[in-house]
């Protein structure tokens, strides 16, 4: 295909390379064009369908997960009964009196999230509405990264700090608190879980519309009235759902408490004592070498399988949540 | 006279409200403050005990019985080699099913699945997923306590991750884009291969960095897969002298990687081996909070330079 006047103005020029494109389409039969385009089809197509295959594939994930943890825990209900299982007080799979009570583990994951949450809730609530409502612009660019940064430290290394920092630190305040509790992990477990709420909260507030905001003031309240009888109602939704996430994540946090709690299982409510919970459980037997397909083995998938429902059951608390106080602008 | 009891008794319930706006205030500063100063805390005091430690002998050095010669070359190698099949397995997997979901997906009960789903599968507690990977990788599929099974497991856990940042970052890009590709005649693929991936890429880069330096520091899935705390030794190289050059052999070696090893100096009771623990999670701290600044500075750049 060929320009055949060269010389020629550019409008004109144009004129003529549409025209002589034309002719050139037009000089192909009929049938490599359709050939052309049905092979361009079938490309679009795989294409398209390995892009479904990988959205898919998370929802593979979540049957694998369930599959794994139902499969294993149907053998492990084949020797104990579900009755033992959530009302024998002690849990021992690992003794030669093996008892499988989950009470003691639940315990533990109870008590030190009931700790966590104690400390992170009103804390990342405070400073969410600090940062949304309160804060000038620069102190929020500052602290929002800072924030991000303080998620974004290992767990392990939450832990460490822990055992090394803050229990001895608590046993110079309550002398008779012992080298491993859930007091401490529960603490650090909740500044861990801070940022997680603060952010949630914070874009939940943010996203209410300024004119809220503007009539609350037009009528004469204060910054600290505002955001509690306006932004925080009107945001509802989006902070229990920062609430529930925090939850969920206290729950199944399993460094802090397998290094700073101990890994005792223990039925107790009293934060001031070592215990272990549904988490460390399975990082103990996992650190021993438990053959495969032994009970002791499946112990860790019904542990699993307990902890999954219960932060399935607080997800859909969540999204239950968010859909019945949903506030439409 | 009623009048001016009026006034000040409005007076005084405004100054009451002034107090409590300036008492929240307070509180909000020292709610911040102490999220800071714990931060401060735990760097500073991990600085004190761990410095001394931290001399290239450290990097070079192999687990070892006496604390004071320990060292974390098979940790950091391991974690690399950990990371390389993480990023390899998630980051295709994940921008694939991003675009999936906000490019092409019809609306329809199977899309709402799919979506529903990826928000739970970011909600599942991490060792779940080393239960998955326990019985899944492990087990039924053979592949050992290796650095493939590790790999694979953190790949699962940060999908999510990659999946979300993804499809945020082509949610911000204009339809006017689309409808100018398409305008030329461009296929659905050529518009995304062509526009929505190239603008779109700052950004997904930024969520695959965040996802990557979450999967450093998760401990709990690499221990339920039961991998070893004690490797003395590194696996063997990817890069051969003789044909073929490329080795793979490594994939199924056994590993440590950074947060074993210092979960496992820090169980043990000897103090020498705590400062050992606490250099290790100098490095581990420095790392993530290295990867996640650059992703903080990466999304601050985009925002500003960026616009349609």
């Amino acid at each position: 295909m060929k320009f055949s006047r060269r010389d020629d103005s550019k409008p004109e020029n144009m004129k003529v390379s549409v025209q002589s494109m034309n002719k050139g389409n037009g000089a192909v039969p009929a049938p490599r064009r359709l050939q052309h385009s049905f092979r361009r089809n079938i490309k679009e197509r795989i294409i398209e369908s390995i892009l479904f295959l990988s959205a898919l594939f998370s929802v593979f994930i979540t049957f694998a997960i369930v599959y794994m943890l139902i499969s294993e825990s149907m053998v492990f209900f084949e020797h104990v009964s579900l009755r033992e299982f959530l009302t024998d007080t002690q849990w021992t799979p690992l003794f030669d009196d093996a008892h499988y009570g989950i009470l003691p583990l639940i315990s533990g994951t109870v008590v030190s999230s009931a700790v966590a949450l104690i400390v992170a809730l009103p804390l990342g609530t405070i400073i969410a509405i600090y940062l949304s409502e309160f804060a000038p612009f620069s102190v929020r660019e500052i602290a929002k990264p800072f924030l991000e940064l303080l998620g974004g430290i290992p767990t392990v290394v939450y832990g460490y700090f822990a055992l090394l920092f803050v229990t001895p630190l608590l046993q110079s305040i309550f002398p008779g608190l012992p080298g491993f509790s859930l007091l401490s992990a529960g603490l650090v477990m909740g500044i861990m879980i801070i940022p997680y709420v603060s952010s949630m909260t914070e874009d939940a507030m943010r996203s209410v519309p300024m004119h809220l905001r503007e009539g609350s003031y037009a009528t004469g309240a204060t910054r600290f009235q505002t955001a509690v009888k306006v932004v925080v109602p009107a945001s509802l939704s989006g902070i229990a759902a920062a609430y529930i996430l925090g939850i969920s994540r206290a729950v199944g946090e399993t460094m802090v408490v397998a290094i700073a709690a101990g890994m005792q299982p223990n039925l107790t409510w009293n934060p001031a004592e070592p215990a272990a919970t549904i988490t460390t459980y399975i990082v103990q037997v996992s650190l021993g070498d438990l053959p495969h397909g032994s009970l002791g083995y499946q112990t860790i998938f019904a542990a699993g399988l307990t902890l999954l429902l219960i932060t399935l059951i607080f997800n859909i608390l969540g999204h239950l949540l968010r859909k019945y106080y949903r506030e439409v602008y | 006279m009623n009048h001016e009891k009026h006034l000040t008794e409005l007076r005084v319930m405004i100054a009451r409200h002034r107090r409590w706006d300036r008492l929240f205030l307070v509180t909000g500063i020292i709610a911040l403050m102490i999220a800071m100063l714990v931060f401060f805390a735990l760097l500073i005091g991990m600085i004190i005990d761990g410095m001394p430690r931290l001399t290239s002998d450290f990097f070079t050095s192999f687990p070892s019985r006496r604390p004071e010669a320990a060292g974390i070359l098979s940790a950091w190698v391991g974690t690399t080699l950990v990371m390389l099949v993480t990023a390899i397995a998630a980051v295709p997997l994940g921008i694939s099913a991003g675009v999936y979901l906000e490019e092409y997906a019809p609306k329809n009960l199977l899309t709402e699945i799919i979506e529903i789903n990826v928000t739970n599968l970011a909600g599942v507690p991490s060792i779940i997923y080393g239960l998955l990977a326990l019985g899944l990788f492990v087990y039924q599929l053979g592949l050992g306590q290796s650095i493939l099974a590790a790999g694979l497991t953190l790949a699962l856990l940060i999908l999510p991750v990659v999946i979300v940042a993804t499809r945020e970052a082509i949610r911000s890009i204009p339809v006017s884009i689309r409808e100018g590709a398409y305008a030329l005649g461009a296929t659905k693929w050529q518009t995304v291969s062509d526009h929505i991936l190239p603008y779109s890429s700052a950004g997904i880069l930024t969520g695959v960095i965040i996802g990557l330096a979450r999967a450093i520091g998760e401990t709990a899935p690499i221990i339920t897969i039961g991998a070893l705390t004690f490797i003395a030794f590194l696996p063997a190289s990817p890069v051969q002298g003789d044909f073929p050059f490329l080795s793979f052999e490594w994939l199924m070696a056994p590993f440590t990687v950074m947060p074993i090893q210092m979960f496992n100096w820090v169980s043990r009771p000897e103090e020498a081996f705590q400062l050992n623990a606490a250099a290790a999670g100098l490095v581990l701290v420095v790392m993530t909070l290295v990867m996640n600044g650059l992703a903080i500075y990466l999304r601050y750049n985009l925002r500003k330079k960026i616009k349609w």
